[in-house]
């Protein structure tokens, strides 16, 4: 088809005038042209939103703020009947039972050891999160050694009392340990110096832990049935990442492993514990972990669904960690090896440091969950969070329409905070690990 | 075979260096450990259970249960059913609320994870700040909350709150209408898979024609009519004749309570609730991180072939998106499932209120029950993910 003739007719020749700037190309009204009346289907959409919120926000606002009552010490202040104006959140309540929701029954005289362990607490995890901080290695030391130890002295008050036929077991079984790894490394013409060292510091960790559990610090004992709120909350949060982290670790390798049986029970483990739900296993470790030990000794309440949650969080842990091994290229592992590295070394100077960095958001998120989590402990009766203000709530003195929505909407800010932090951290994270592969 | 040692034969190692022997040594090791734990732990269990005085066993399974459940789909009374009975109405129930729950929790999570990725700017920060709240706050919360806060203050029976429709609300629960099938049901059951069926060949039909015309038909709209359509016209009819096959008994108010209709417990509609909006959040970001997986030269590549924007959703987008969403799905699908365990914290008879609750304390047979419980939703969870994993291989890129 010849167009070059036709198109003559009908192709402009001559130029025509330049149109005038956009109007509104930027600017508050141009920004809200753009993101919100785009078209009919999203000026309706807004408006339905902005109904909504107009339906949900200023009775929210009401009733958090500008009806609450901030202070008062019983019900009367809080009562629509007793001071005559529509009442919000009684935030007076939560300030006069804020002890028991931190200390749960703590007695008041012994509650700086609590704050004590909550600095303890902070300076850890800021230790362990803030990734340029110095000498991270004793911030790990720090972390997963001498602060539960501290904190058990401190909270519990120490003073274990083993008594003097403890001690010379233990001598006994250093001993035979330390003779076992010399034997051993004759045997495997290895250096012994090296085997004394390894056996000495493995006797010094445990004497040290120990001992420092069986010095009297004149502490006062204070037994855990009185601990409560926030405080156990944390505890067992704690405990798990504490135990979750170094296990799942050994979980995920071993579920990498070559060894069939070592394999095969780190699987079964691992599924059979994601497999189920938490409020199963606490249940299980509160009736059946009795039964199981000998007759005669009874295990703390406390400790019972705190090695449900260790446990549980443990498989998790595994799984994300193996995510972490699994994304390890082949050539470190073989890289390792042809320097000459065994095993252990290779895991724990080459593929381990790298494959924990890769999964720090994923540790993260398997934290927040586990904090989360803890809230189920209130079922099988421990006094955490949750627990003291269900308690509170049906206080007498107390007795006023809002009380449940105040003592509610305080314990899901308090997790709202720590779980939306936690977040934050491992979004700030995955950002500064993902600069390298930014093109 | 000749055995020929080769002339260079390595220098003698100790035997303790050999990986077979390591290997043999620590699993050794593991198996003798797990073994005497497990020694260790059956025989205090005997021990302790022998002083408590309790049978160990599954003969109580058979004893009858004593004890009322506020919520049976089968049927169940306190002196003629046995503990088996209670393990199957709580076992029901949880398959009820997780059902319903994951229908709901998906519809509500696609609508938060489609609206996050909205154009308009105020729909997407609504869904964001819905998912960021629901998601940091413990699930047992939200049910504490839905239940004693919003459902506690409800009125009494008397004070019903009328919704329309047969439909009241009250603190013993919502109450609706309860639809009661003659005979003749029948009828339109026939009618609708007489539809379905045809819906099923016209595609087919219409798909054969556009592959060999080009033309297209309202798929859609004709499935639509011949599926829902043809039922409604049997029963019109049905209704016309004067034997109508669906009536409703509707609750009436009577002088404390409610009459007849049918009764949703507050437990239940706290725990739907609580379940639906709270897997919603993590659904919502399985979907937008599905949708955003997708690249976008796949909707410009779709676009430039003429496709409208409903049609690259539909044609392009989301089946490619699907295989990145179904197993994080599948995942939320199961956590929902395993959190409806949290019903004991409401009161809601489901598998672990009954069971893990009442029976094991009644009965004190606290391995039995633990491994029953246990052994049930263990299973669910393995045949769900060994159904992924078929799923999973079926949609896989296919690579050389």
């Amino acid at each position: 088809m010849s167009t070059s003739v036709e198109m003559s007719h009908y192709v402009r020749s001559d130029k025509i005038e330049a149109l005038p700037p956009p109007n509104l190309a930027r600017g508050p009204i141009a920004w809200m042209r753009e993101n919100l009346f785009s078209g009919p289907v999203n000026t309706i959409l807004t408006l339905v939103v902005l109904y909504l919120l107009y339906v949900t926000i200023p009775p929210v606002v009401r009733f958090l703020f500008t009806d609450a009552v901030w202070t008062g010490t019983d019900r009367s202040v809080c009562r629509e009947d007793m001071v005559g104006h529509p009442v919000g959140a009684c935030w007076a309540f939560v300030w006069d039972k804020i002890n028991f929701f931190t200390y749960g029954s703590y007695p008041a005289a012994e509650r700086w050891r609590v704050n004590v362990f909550f600095g303890l607490l902070a300076i850890g995890v800021a230790w362990l999160l803030w990734l340029r901080a110095p000498r991270r290695d004793l911030g790990a030391v720090y972390f997963f050694w001498v602060f539960p130890v501290a904190s058990y002295i401190l909270l519990t008050g120490g003073n274990a009392n083993f008594g003097l036929r403890f001690w010379v077991l233990f001598a006994a079984a250093s001993a035979i340990l330390i003779g076992v790894l010399i034997v051993l490394a004759q045997m495997l013409k290895a250096s012994i110096r090296t085997a004394l060292l390894i056996g000495i510091g493995i006797v010094a960790v445990f004497g040290l832990t120990l001992g420092a559990i069986d010095w009297d610090f004149g502490l006062l004992p204070v037994p855990s049935a009185l601990w409560g709120g926030i405080l156990v909350t944390l505890i067992v949060a704690t405990v798990g990442i504490v135990f979750s982290l170094p296990f799942g670790i050994l979980l995920a390798l071993g579920r990498r492993s070559r060894l069939p049986i070592l394999r095969l029970a780190s699987v079964i483990f691992i599924e059979f514990v994601r497999g189920v739900p938490l409020i199963t296993v606490l249940i299980m470790a509160n009736t059946m972990l009795p039964l199981f030990l000998p007759p005669d000794t009874s295990v703390d309440r406390l400790l019972r669904p705190l090695v449900g949650t260790a446990f549980f969080a443990s498989a998790y842990m595994a799984e994300v960690v193996r995510g972490g091994l699994q994304a390890m290229p082949k050539g470190q592992y073989e890289g390792a090896m042809s320097l000459g590295l065994n095993y252990p070394q290779m895991m724990v100077l080459i593929i381990l440091p790298q494959a924990l960095r890769i999964v720090i958001p994923g540790i993260v998120n398997t934290f927040i969950g586990l904090f989360k989590d803890t809230s189920l402990v209130s079922v099988v009766g421990i006094f955490d969070l949750i627990k003291t203000i269900e308690a509170s709530r049906i206080d007498p003195n107390w007795a006023a329409p809002t009380i449940s929505y105040t003592g509610y909407a305080f314990a899901a800010l308090f997790y709202f905070v720590f779980c939306w932090g936690m977040s934050r951290y491992s979004i700030g994270v995955e950002r500064r690990l993902a600069a390298g592969q930014k093109r | 075979m000749n055995t020929v040692v080769s002339q260079t034969s390595p220098p003698k190692k100790s035997v303790l260096y050999d990986p077979k022997v390591r290997a043999f040594f620590y699993q050794f090791v593991l198996v003798v450990a797990v073994a005497y734990l497990v020694y260790e732990a059956t025989t205090n269990a005997i021990a302790n259970l022998q002083k408590a005085k309790i049978a160990s066993g599954f003969g109580f399974l058979e004893t009858t249960a004593g004890f009322d459940i506020s919520q049976t789909l089968i049927p169940f009374s306190a002196a003629g059913s046995s503990y088996g009975d209670a393990f199957l109405v709580g076992l029901l129930n949880t398959l009820v609320v997780s059902a319903i729950g994951i229908v709901f929790a998906t519809i509500l999570g696609f609508v938060v994870g489609i609206a996050r990725l909205s154009s308009n700017w105020m729909v997407a920060k609504v869904a964001m700040v819905y998912v960021e709240l629901l998601r940091n706050i413990p699930l047992l919360l939200q049910l504490l909350f839905w239940y004693i806060a919003v459902l506690g203050p409800l009125p009494q029976p008397r004070n019903s709150l009328t919704m329309g429709a047969g439909f009241f609300l009250n603190s013993r629960g919502l109450f609706m209408p309860r639809p009661v099938f003659a005979s003749d049901i029948t009828a339109i059951l026939v009618a609708l898979a007489i539809g379905a069926v045809a819906a099923i060949l016209f595609r087919r039909w219409a798909k054969k024609q556009q592959e060999a015309t080009g033309r297209q038909y309202r798929v859609g709209l004709i499935t639509l009519g011949l599926v829902l359509g043809l039922p409604a016209v049997t029963w019109l009819v049905l209704a016309l004749i004067g034997t109508n096959p669906i009536t409703f008994d509707m609750p009436r108010k009577g002088t404390f309570n409610l009459q007849g209709g049918m009764q949703i417990l507050p437990e239940f509609v706290a725990l739907l609730v609580g379940l639906t909006t709270y897997t919603a959040a993590f659904i919502a970001e399985v979907v937008r991180a599905g949708i955003l997986a997708v690249s976008k030269g796949q909707t410009e590549a779709a676009g430039s072939l003429g496709l409208k924007p409903g049609q690259t959703l539909r044609l392009v987008v989301v089946p490619q998106a699907m295989r990145v969403i179904i197993p994080p799905l599948t995942s939320q699908y199961l956590n929902l499932t395993k959190n409806s365990s949290l019903a004991v914290a409401i009161g809601y008879p489901d598998l672990v209120q009954v069971f893990m609750g009442t029976v094991l304390n009644q009965t004190g047979q606290a391995i039995e029950v633990v491994v029953i419980t246990m052994g049930v939703y263990l299973t669910i969870s393995l045949l769900t993910s060994f159904f992924m994993n078929i799923y999973n291989r079926r949609v896989a890129i296919v690579e050389r």
